[in-house]
């Protein structure tokens, strides 16, 4: 078994991959730091860390967690059920007015 | 189950008649994968019900006050100290899949040496939090009590402490299980147990749930301390 992963993880990608997550760090650090709000509102600042931690996350899962090596059937199984968080976070803001207006 | 029996390892090339593995993986493997899917919903729905409950509040703690304090030096550092802990899980996290490619190897001493830095790494990151929290213990915030105004001046919510603390409370138990499980494994390896295996299987595995918790951490560091 140890033949099919033996291309995937070189020493040299796993470091790249370190300095990817560093790089997005840093950029998230530069953001929250040293932009001023009046230049960059927060929701758009909030945005950007959103979709900067989902970047951060398919690099762990992709190549830490070696998933996109994976087969297909495997990486489906794991990756469609999350589609019941969206479903969560969907009734969550359906809801959101309800909530709001009850306090 | 016991009415018909299936030849044993049958090469028919079909994917789901049996004797071989459709996911292409061995089963600890894939329900490690399944377990981390189960905890990824649990993490999840805390940090959902933070979100629910900070969106519905009409003002809230400013992060950048809040956690502002580092050990050894007196001042206002938003983000610095936090930046440290995320930088030593990344780090554990790359040792570790350092220890994993070893494994591939069969290079038995050097999967001692790089889980012997992922352990640090995440005794590192436990201190971390251990400083933080007695830090923010001792400014009065505790599950239940709240001595941090919110950003429009009003006295601030439990909310916010409750969420925290329950949180990266049951973060840090991850990462404190990560360490005690992978010092067990460390102490396998140190002993053979793999090399007569003859695979190192079992440091892949602890592998994915080390990267989980490293995973669970950026998400806890974007929705605590940056927004």
């Amino acid at each position: 078994m140890s033949g099919e992963h033996s291309n995937s993880f070189d020493i040299r990608g796993i470091w790249r991959v370190f300095w990817v997550l560093f790089a997005i760090t840093a950029v998230e650090f530069v953001i929250a730091l040293a932009i001023p709000e009046a230049f960059m509102a927060k929701p758009i600042k909030n945005a950007i860390y959103i979709a900067l931690t989902l970047l951060k996350a398919f690099y762990i899962v992709a190549y830490f967690m070696h998933l996109k090596f994976e087969k297909i059937n495997l990486i489906y199984s794991i990756l469609l059920p999350t589609i019941f968080v969206l479903g969560v976070i969907a009734a969550l803001m359906y809801e959101s007015d309800y909530w709001f207006t009850l306090r | 189950m016991s009415s018909h029996s299936s030849p044993a390892l049958s090469t028919s090339g079909k994917l789901w008649d049996g004797g071989n593995e459709p996911f292409g993986a061995s089963y600890g493997k894939l329900m490690m994968w399944f377990f981390l899917l189960s905890d990824a919903f649990t993490f999840s729905a805390l940090l959902l019900a933070y979100a629910a409950l900070r969106f519905s509040s009409l003002s809230w703690p400013v992060p950048d006050d809040v956690f502002a304090a580092v050990p050894f030096i007196h001042g206002h550092f938003p983000l610095v100290f936090v930046g440290i802990m995320t930088f030593i899980l990344i780090m554990s996290s790359v040792t570790m899949v350092l220890a994993v490619e070893a494994g591939h190897r069969g290079a038995r001493n050097e999967v001692v040496k790089w889980m012997f830095w992922t352990i640090l790494g995440g005794i590192a990151f436990l201190g971390c939090q251990a400083w933080e929290w007695s830090h923010l213990h001792h400014d009065g915030a505790w599950w239940g009590s709240n001595p941090f105004v919110n950003a429009d001046g009003t006295p601030g919510q439990v909310n916010f402490t409750n969420l925290f603390f329950t949180i990266t409370g049951f973060h840090g138990f991850h990462v404190f299980s990560g360490v005690v499980i992978n010092i067990i494994v460390t102490i396998m390896t140190m002993a053979g147990v793999f090399d007569r295996r003859g695979t190192y299987e079992t440091i892949e595995k602890i592998g994915l749930y080390w990267h989980f918790v490293d995973l669970v951490w950026v998400f806890v560091f974007t929705f605590f301390y940056l927004i």
